[in-house]
């Protein structure tokens, strides 16, 4: 570990947000605005079911009836829904069948992001499937995986080849009418990843999903959606960034995973999008839903999120609590700097008898940034003798910060427990000091008080992301203290 | 190797430390000794760079160099350690990576390259022998959860890891038992050289049992009023600071 944090030190005094280029490749992209007719396009363009586009215009026609939310502590400029493209997609040649017809400024384009498409120089097990604006430009190891059963491809391939179980599972976790960006995502979804684990299967490769924007004045709205069956398991992994541009862009996401008896999902997220620049201009707009169906007795969803970039966030990754014995976990730092605002948080919802959800979450603020935590915990009368431990650090760098807590407790009945701690430091003056005594300079010094502190969750990451998100955290906070 | 000439500082606009002169050469202890508030401390604090204290009269040559005009961390980089009186905690930062971050800065601020993993963790097995620490020690984040003795021991494992020219120990020997006591001097005799110097701030002729200063000065009213050798601290110890008062009165 000391190599890398080696690295991260080396990083941290020079880089600025490095993901920010823009790729010249050749997109295909329909009118901006959002009608009824876009929806129909869109479906079209995909080539879809009439089932599919019927959830579509369900999800349209309630989207049209719904307001923005305001109650989270974020203060979101009007969005104008009209100058947003809802589908941008790198112009190819009909199917591809190898890598080498894939556009060689889009392999470049991930080569830069250090995500290696070719699949004997990826990373020694890891399946990437990786979507650019709005479509899936390449999944590896389809072939490795299908041999164990595990479908793992594109949605849009999915709808094609396994509509059945698209169709079961599609909308069970967050239905289209579950809050205002879950409808707009139903309505307008491009793209994203599916992944199906069949009955005692062990994924024996880490599942992951590159996100990238790269058009102008388009928004991304992917799903992914995850089914572990009885006995399955399966670490997903899922990281984003986008170019710098002065316009904020809307990123409105759907991940929705059911885990059914035994079955287990790990779902660690490193979201990196362009935060925006020292002034507060630009950014994305991350507007996400994420929840996880513990179906079965005995399954066990969990989250772990690395939050850096965008310029809002606005995300509550869930677990509801089903199956007798379940287990929900969410493990997540968020770090806002500058501008950036941060509305984050979980949901555990238990239904089960003796389920079991566990919080942990690390908020880092610095500039002028505000970072919030929201989180409830709902035991209903049914789910006796379960359990949540809820603890929510804030840590303030500077003195023009915000770090908040929302913790809402509900429970029904009395053979549960439920333990929340929260706590705000600073990092004082007296611990740089002694860092700085030992030879470390203040940018170091801050880096690795800040690592320390959320190594909680950092120990959730699998290996090769727990590096990436340890050299994010210097990274996003570097110059915040003068 | 060290010399400070007529130095006033101040904190908050109070002076504390006014006028005060020392030389220090390499091979040599220093003790400095005083009653309570009069700004031992203060001192150790503004050799190693804190910048709570204000600098407003005076110099601080170190080797040659301003010391007053370099950074806290290239002061530490020069060979500048103190340890503290109160060791702070960073939960979550593991002594070996605290260890491996602060001694890859300084090697490469000496233009040595960092030593490869293996070496490193021989390196700090040695070193901690050295000051009779425990194995588990590796693994536990800095000063979280260590006992008074344990903190203080720590400092003298930093101060084996890093080889500093010179040493600064801030009543290093305060809460300790006498077994720990031992141990901690005994650590900075088997570090002493003819390269390198010590300042000891204590209160308490218990220490200078162990460590032999060459010289012993008292701190009154932020100046040093009297310099001796090791027989002054064993006449303090007998007298107390009042006969020294007296004769600054006289």
């Amino acid at each position: 570990m000391a190599q890398n944090e080696q690295d991260i030190i080396g990083e941290v005094t020079s880089s600025d947000y490095k993901y920010g280029f823009v790729s010249d490749i050749e997109t295909e992209t329909i009118a901006k605005g959002l009608s009824e007719e876009v929806v129909r396009i869109i479906s079209a363009k995909k080539n879809e079911p009439e089932w599919l586009l019927d959830f579509r215009l369900k999800a349209y026609r309630k989207w049209v009836s719904m307001e923005a939310p305001d109650w989270a502590h974020l203060n979101i400029p009007p969005i104008d829904f009209q100058e947003i493209i809802y589908y941008a997609a790198p112009k190819k040649k009909a199917e591809l069948t190898s890598l080498d017809e894939v556009d060689p400024e889009l392999i470049e384009t991930f080569n830069k992001l250090g995500i290696n498409l070719e699949e004997q120089k990826i990373l020694a097990g890891v399946a990437v499937d990786a979507v650019i604006d709005s479509v899936s430009v390449k999944t590896t190891f389809t072939d490795t995986l299908s041999k164990l059963g595990i479908i793992f491809m594109s949605f849009s391939e999915a709808v094609q080849h396994h509509p059945d179980l698209v169709k079961k599972y599609l909308g069970t976790v967050v239905p289209a009418s579950d809050n205002y960006f879950a409808a707009l995502n139903s309505a307008v979804f491009s793209d994203g990843s599916f992944c199906y684990i069949p009955k005692g299967v062990r994924s024996p490769v880490e599942l992951s999903t590159y996100f990238r924007i790269n058009a102008a004045n388009t928004g991304q709205f992917e799903r992914t959606l995850i089914v572990a069956d009885e006995g399955a398991y399966v670490s997903y992994l899922e990281g984003c960034t986008a170019p710098q541009r002065d316009e904020n862009q809307l990123h409105a996401a759907i991940v929705e995973i059911i885990a059914h008896r035994n079955g287990e999902v790990k779902y660690s997220t490193v979201q990196n999008w362009y935060p925006g620049n020292k002034d507060g201009l630009g950014g994305i707009f991350n507007f996400v839903t994420k929840r996880g169906m513990c179906e079965g007795d005995y399954s066990k969803i969990s989250w772990t999120q690395v939050e850096t970039g965008s310029a809002i966030t606005w995300k509550y990754p869930s677990c509801v609590l089903k199956g007798d014995y379940s287990v929900g976990e969410f493990y997540s730092v968020a770090v806002t700097n500058n501008h950036q605002q941060a509305d984050t948080g979980s949901k555990m919802v238990h239904l089960g008898k003796n389920t079991k959800s566990t919080i942990i979450s690390k908020g880092i603020s610095a500039g002028k940034s505000n970072n919030s935590y929201r989180g409830l915990v709902r035991i209903n009368p049914k789910a006796t003798n379960s359990r949540n431990f809820s603890q929510c650090d804030s840590l303030l760098l500077g003195d023009q910060c915000g770090a908040h807590t929302f913790p809402y407790i509900e429970t029904s009945n009395a053979s549960s427990i439920v333990e929340h701690e929260a706590t705000t430091s600073k990092i004082s003056d007296e611990q740089l000091f002694y860092c700085m005594q030992r030879g470390i300079n203040t940018e170091k010094a801050i880096g690795l008080i800040v690592n320390g502190y959320a190594k909680e969750v950092l120990n959730q990451l699998p290996m090769e992301f727990a590096v990436e998100a340890q050299k994010l955290l210097s990274i996003s906070l570097e110059g915040s203290v003068g | 190797m060290l010399q400070i000439k007529n130095l006033h500082v101040s904190v908050q606009g109070k002076e504390i430390i006014n006028g005060l002169n020392l030389e220090v050469k390499a091979g040599e202890i220093h003790a400095i000794m005083g009653p309570n508030g009069t700004g031992k401390s203060t001192l150790a604090s503004v050799i190693a760079g804190n910048t709570n204290y204000e600098v407003t009269q005076g110099e601080i040559t170190y080797n040659g160099k301003n010391l007053l005009e370099l950074p806290i961390e290239d002061r530490a980089r020069e060979g500048i350690f103190l340890g503290f009186q109160y060791p702070v905690e960073i939960p979550g930062v593991s002594m070996t990576n605290f260890m491996r971050t602060a001694l890859d800065e300084i090697r490469q601020y000496r233009g040595q390259e960092p030593l490869s993993a293996g070496a490193f963790l021989k390196y700090m097995k040695e070193k901690k022998e050295l000051v009779e620490l425990q194995d588990k020690l590796n693994n536990r984040s800095v000063n979280e959860g260590f006992s008074g003795g344990e903190k203080k021991k720590n400092e003298i494992f930093q101060m084996a890891m890093l080889e500093p020219q010179l040493a600064i120990l801030d009543e290093t020997d305060s809460g300790l038992d006498i077994d720990a006591l031992r141990i901690v001097a005994q650590g900075v005799n088997k570090l002493k050289s003819a390269d390198n110097a010590t300042i000891v701030i204590t209160h308490y002729q218990r220490l200078l049992d162990y460590i032999i200063p060459d010289f012993v000065h008292v701190m009154y009213e932020g100046r040093i009023v009297k310099t001796g050798d090791k027989s002054l601290a064993l006449e303090l110890e007998e007298k107390g600071y009042d006969w020294i008062k007296e004769e600054l009165k006289a």
